[in-house]
C-alpha cells in the first residue's frame, strides 16, 4: 500500500522535482532549443512545427521579428534585417574580412562593431539576444514554466571575446547560463551517449559561419577533449558567397543594390542546397531593374569553385591531430556536424583524409542542441542513473601577456584542460618603478600585435625598489565556461589588482544592466517582481541543496556549526514568502557563508571516496 | 576542497616514482574529476561552485605535471629538494649539444625546402633519443634514488622536448 507523504512542518517548500533546463544552439544560420523529456533529448519546435529558427532579426516599423518572419522580408529590407550576426560577435570592424559583403550600416566603435538600424544603434550582443529571447519564449511556452537555466553552445574555436559576448547576449535575453558548451563537444555527448561509443573520435563541425575540429577520447563515461582547432570565420556562408561571385561573373552583372545583393545571396544558398541532391541546378532570378538571371550550375563546377574552402578546413584538422599526438589512422570515427557537412565535396574530402567514410547517421542540424540539452539537464540537478558521465574540455587558444618588446609570454597553452589556474612571476624593468601594465592577449603568434588583445589593467602603488626586485605574480584562471579572469599581486607588499577579463571587445556590466533596464519587457514594477522571483528561486535552490548536503554528510558538522546552518535555513524559510527581496538575498548570502567550510569538507570526503573506490576496483 | 598540501602523487594515490602505470594515473584523474569538476556542482551553492572550480583546476594541474615526463621528473626532484632547472647551472655535455644543433640545422633546412618527410625523420630521431633518456632517468630516480645526479639527464630530457616541440611546430606550419 502506498503511504501518503507528509513533509516536516519546518521543511522549506519542496521545489518542483524536474528543474526546467534547455540546451540552445545559437547558430550562424539557424538556432534551436532542446530539452530532455522523460529521459530523451528532444528539439522543441515552434507552434507551426518548425524545429529550426532562422537566426535572422528584422527591425521593422512595428517591432522586431525573429526567424521565419524576418527571413521573408530580408530581400526587401536588407539594412534592417540582420543575418549571420554570429560572425560579428566580439568583433571590431577591422576584424571583418570584407565588410562590403554585409549590406549593413556599420558604426565603428571602440570594441565591438555596432549596426545602425531603424530601431537605433544595435550591438551584435543585442541582436543575438533577440534570437535567444525568441527561443526562451518558445521553450517556456512549450514546457509551461520558467526556465531554471540554459546551456548555450559556442564554436570550440571562439576566443574569450566571442564567448563573453555570447554569455552577455544570453543574460540580456533573460537566461540563466548554466554553462557555455563547445559545439563539437555537445555533438560528441549526444553521439557518444546514443551509440555507447568508446575510443578516439574526430568531430568535424562546419556550420554556417564557423568551423571546428575536436578530437575526443571516450572512455567509460568520460568525454575528454584532447585537442581542438578551427576557424571562427569559415562556414557555409563562404560557400554561398563563392556561388554568388560565380553568378555575378557568369551573368556579367554590374555592382548591385543591397536588395539585389541579398536576393542573389539567398539564391546562391538555394543553389548550394539543391546541389546536395542533384547533379545540376538552374539559377534563375529577376533583379529590381527587371533584368533576368538565367544560368545553370553543376556539381563539378561547384566543387571546383569551392576547392580552396574545403582545403582550408583540413589545415586545422591536421593541427588538431598533431596537438593530440595522433594520426588519421588512430581515429575510430569521424562525426559530421553542421548543415554544411551535407555538401558532397566535404564528405568526400573528409573521407579521403581519414581513410574512412564519415558518420552521417545523425541530424547534423540538431545534434549540437540535443547534446546541450543533455548537459543542461544534468547541470540543473536532474541527474538520473546513467548520468554519471564526465566532460573534460579544453581552451582552444593560448592565453598570455605582453612582455618587453611587444612579445607574448604564454601563460596557459592552447588545449589546456579547463578549469585551469596558472601563475607566473614578473618583475620590474626600471629602478623605482611603481606600476606595471598588464596586457592580456590570446593567440598563438609570437608578436602581441598578431594576437587578440583581451584586456589591459594596471597594478599601481608598488613600493619603489631596484629594477628586478619586485615580484609580481600574475594569475590566470579559466573557468569551466572557458572564460578568463586575471589577477596580479605584488608579493613583497601584498598589493593586489584583479579583473574579470571583460575584453575591450565586450560590453561592460553597466552596459548590460542598462540594456536590461531599457528593454520594454522590464518596466519598473516588473523589475521588482522579477527581482523577488529570482531571489526566491535562488533561496529555494540553496535551501534544497543544503538540506540534501545535510542529509548526506551532516555528520561532518559540529553541533554548533549545525545550529548556525539550521538558523540560516530558518531565516530563509521565514523570509521567502515575504516581499523583501533584499532581505531574502541577504539571508541566502548568510547561508552561503555558513556552509562554506561544510562544502569544503564534503569535497574532501568526495575526493577520499573517489580514491578508495578506485583501489577497491583495482583489487577486484 | 581538496587538501592543497598533499603532493601530486598523494593526490592521485600513486607511488612517488618516475615510472608508474599511466592507466592508474588516468583512472585516478577521472575518478577525482568525477567528484570535484564544476559540472558536478553546478546546482550547488555559490561557495561550493567556487571550491569545485579551485579543486578541479588543482587536479588538472597535478595531472599535467605527472603526465608529462619532463614535468614529472622535475616535480619528483623538487620533492627531494633538487631544482632541476636552477639558472646557475645550465651546462649540458658538448656531444649532446652538438648532436641537437645538427638536428636543428637539418630541421631548418628541411623546413626551407618544404620537406615534411625529412622533418618527420628529425622528429622521430629526437623522440627516440628522448625515449632512451627516459629509461636512464627512470633508473636514476626509481632504482638509485640519485636525485642530484639525475639533474643532468632531466635537463637533457627537457632540451629534447623543446626541440621536438619546435620541429613539431615547423611541421604544423606546413599543414596549412
Amino acid at each position: 500500500m502506498a503511504l501518503l507523504q507528509i513533509s516536516e512542518p519546518d521543511a522549506p517548500p519542496v521545489p518542483r522535482e524536474q528543474r526546467l533546463a534547455v540546451g540552445i544552439d545559437l547558430g550562424t544560420t539557424n538556432s534551436l532549443v532542446a530539452t530532455v523529456r522523460n529521459g530523451i533529448p528532444v528539439v522543441l519546435p515552434d507552434e507551426r512545427g518548425h524545429p529550426l529558427l532562422p537566426s535572422i532579426v528584422h527591425y521593422g516599423e512595428f517591432g522586431v521579428d525573429v526567424g521565419h518572419a524576418a527571413q521573408l522580408v530580408q530581400a526587401r529590407d536588407p539594412q534592417n534585417t540582420i543575418v549571420s550576426v554570429k560572425r560579428l560577435m566580439g568583433r571590431g570592424l577591422a576584424d571583418l574580412p570584407d565588410e562590403r559583403r554585409f549590406p549593413y550600416r556599420f558604426i565603428e566603435e571602440p570594441g565591438m562593431v555596432r549596426l545602425a538600424t531603424r530601431a537605433g544603434v544595435k550591438s551584435p550582443v543585442e541582436i543575438s539576444a533577440e534570437i535567444l529571447r525568441a527561443l526562451r519564449v518558445r521553450a517556456e511556452a512549450s514546457l509551461a514554466g520558467k526556465l531554471a537555466g540554459a546551456v548555450v553552445t559556442v564554436p570550440a574555436y571562439f576566443d574569450d571575446a566571442q564567448r563573453q559576448a555570447t554569455k552577455d547576449a544570453a543574460k540580456l535575453a533573460g537566461l540563466d547560463v548554466l554553462r557555455l558548451l563547445n559545439e563539437p563537444t555537445a555533438a560528441a555527448i549526444a553521439y557518444g551517449l546514443d551509440n555507447a561509443a568508446q575510443g578516439t573520435y574526430a568531430i568535424y563541425d562546419l556550420g554556417g559561419g564557423t568551423f571546428d575540429i575536436s578530437i575526443l577520447k571516450l572512455t567509460r563515461g568520460v568525454f575528454e577533449v584532447l585537442a581542438t582547432n578551427g576557424d571562427s570565420a569559415l562556414g557555409g556562408d563562404d560557400f554561398d558567397h563563392r556561388v554568388y561571385c560565380w553568378i555575378l561573373e557568369a551573368a556579367g552583372l554590374p555592382p548591385l543594390s543591397p536588395e539585389d545583393t541579398r536576393l542573389l545571396m539567398m539564391k546562391a544558398r538555394e543553389v548550394k542546397e539543391n546541389l546536395t541532391l542533384h547533379d545540376a541546378t538552374p539559377v534563375i532570378a529577376r533583379l529590381s531593374d527587371g533584368s533576368k538571371v538565367d544560368l545553370s550550375l553543376d556539381g563539378e563546377t561547384f566543387t571546383a569553385i569551392t576547392t580552396q574552402l574545403v582545403a582550408k578546413t583540413l589545415g586545422p584538422v591536421k593541427r588538431a591531430l598533431r596537438d593530440a599526438g595522433l594520426t588519421p589512422a588512430d581515429i575510430q570515427g569521424v562525426v559530421m556536424v553542421g548543415g554544411s557537412t551535407r555538401m558532397p565535396q566535404i564528405q568526400r574530402a573528409v573521407g579521403d583524409f581519414f581513410g574512412q567514410p564519415p558518420l552521417t547517421n545523425l541530424d547534423p542540424d540538431q545534434v549540437v542542441a540535443l547534446g546541450a540539452a543533455i548537459q543542461a539537464n544534468v547541470l540543473a540537478g536532474n541527474r538520473a542513473t546513467g548520468d554519471d558521465w564526465l566532460l573534460l574540455d579544453v581552451i582552444p587558444l593560448s592565453l598570455g601577456l605582453e612582455t618587453m618588446g611587444g612579445l607574448t609570454e604564454k601563460i596557459v597553452p592552447r588545449n589546456s584542460t579547463i578549469p585551469v589556474t596558472r601563475a607566473q612571476e614578473f618583475t620590474t624593468f626600471k629602478d623605482g618603478q611603481t606600476a606595471i601594465a598588464v596586457h592580456v592577449v590570446q593567440g598563438e603568434r609570437e608578436r602581441v600585435a598578431d594576437c587578440r588583445s583581451l584586456a589591459r589593467f594596471e597594478l599601481r602603488g608598488i613600493p619603489p625598489m631596484a629594477a628586478g626586485a619586485a615580484r609580481v605574480k600574475v594569475t590566470f584562471q579559466v573557468d569551466a565556461d572557458g572564460l578568463l579572469s586575471v589577477s596580479a599581486r605584488e608579493q613583497t607588499s601584498g598589493l593586489e589588482a584583479a579583473i574579470v577579463v571583460k575584453p575591450s571587445y565586450g560590453l561592460s556590466d553597466a552596459e548590460i544592466s542598462r540594456m536590461l533596464e531599457d528593454s520594454v519587457a522590464h518596466a519598473a514594477d516588473d523589475m521588482a517582481a522579477r527581482a523577488l522571483a529570482e531571489a526566491r528561486v535562488e533561496a529555494d535552490q540553496l535551501a534544497m541543496v543544503t538540506h540534501a548536503a545535510l542529509a548526506a554528510d551532516g555528520d561532518l558538522l559540529s553541533p554548533a556549526e549545525r545550529r548556525t546552518i539550521d538558523g540560516a535555513l530558518a531565516d530563509i524559510l521565514r523570509l521567502r514568502d515575504g516581499a523583501d527581496a533584499k532581505a531574502l538575498l541577504a539571508a541566502t548570502d548568510a547561508l552561503n557563508r555558513a556552509t562554506g567550510d561544510f562544502a569544503a569538507r564534503r569535497m574532501d570526503r568526495g575526493v577520499a571516496r573517489a580514491l578508495t573506490g578506485r583501489s577497491v576496483d583495482a583489487l577486484t | 576542497m581538496i587538501d592543497f598540501s598533499r603532493n601530486h602523487f598523494e593526490l592521485f594515490g600513486l607511488p612517488e616514482r618516475f615510472r608508474f602505470d599511466p592507466a592508474m594515473l588516468d583512472s585516478a584523474y577521472h575518478a577525482l574529476q568525477g567528484e570535484v569538476h564544476p559540472d558536478r556542482h553546478a546546482a550547488a551553492s555559490a561557495t561550493e561552485q567556487r571550491i569545485a572550480l579551485q579543486s578541479s583546476a588543482r587536479v588538472n594541474e597535478a595531472y599535467r605535471a605527472l603526465k608529462d615526463p619532463v614535468a614529472r621528473a622535475q616535480y619528483l626532484l623538487s620533492l627531494h629538494g633538487v631544482d632541476a632547472f636552477d639558472e646557475t647551472n645550465t651546462a649540458l655535455p658538448f656531444a649532446f649539444l652538438e648532436r641537437q644543433l645538427e638536428r636543428r640545422e637539418s630541421a631548418e633546412t628541411a623546413m626551407a625546402d618544404g620537406d615534411a618527410q625529412a622533418l618527420e625523420t628529425v622528429l622521430a630521431d629526437v623522440r627516440a633519443e628522448a625515449g632512451e633518456l627516459e629509461h636512464r632517468v627512470a633508473s636514476l630516480l626509481d632504482v638509485d634514488g640519485a636525485w642530484a645526479a639525475a639533474r643532468g639527464a632531466v635537463r637533457e630530457l627537457r632540451f629534447l622536448a623543446k626541440l621536438a616541440a619546435d620541429v613539431d611546430a615547423m611541421l604544423a606550419a606546413q599543414d596549412n
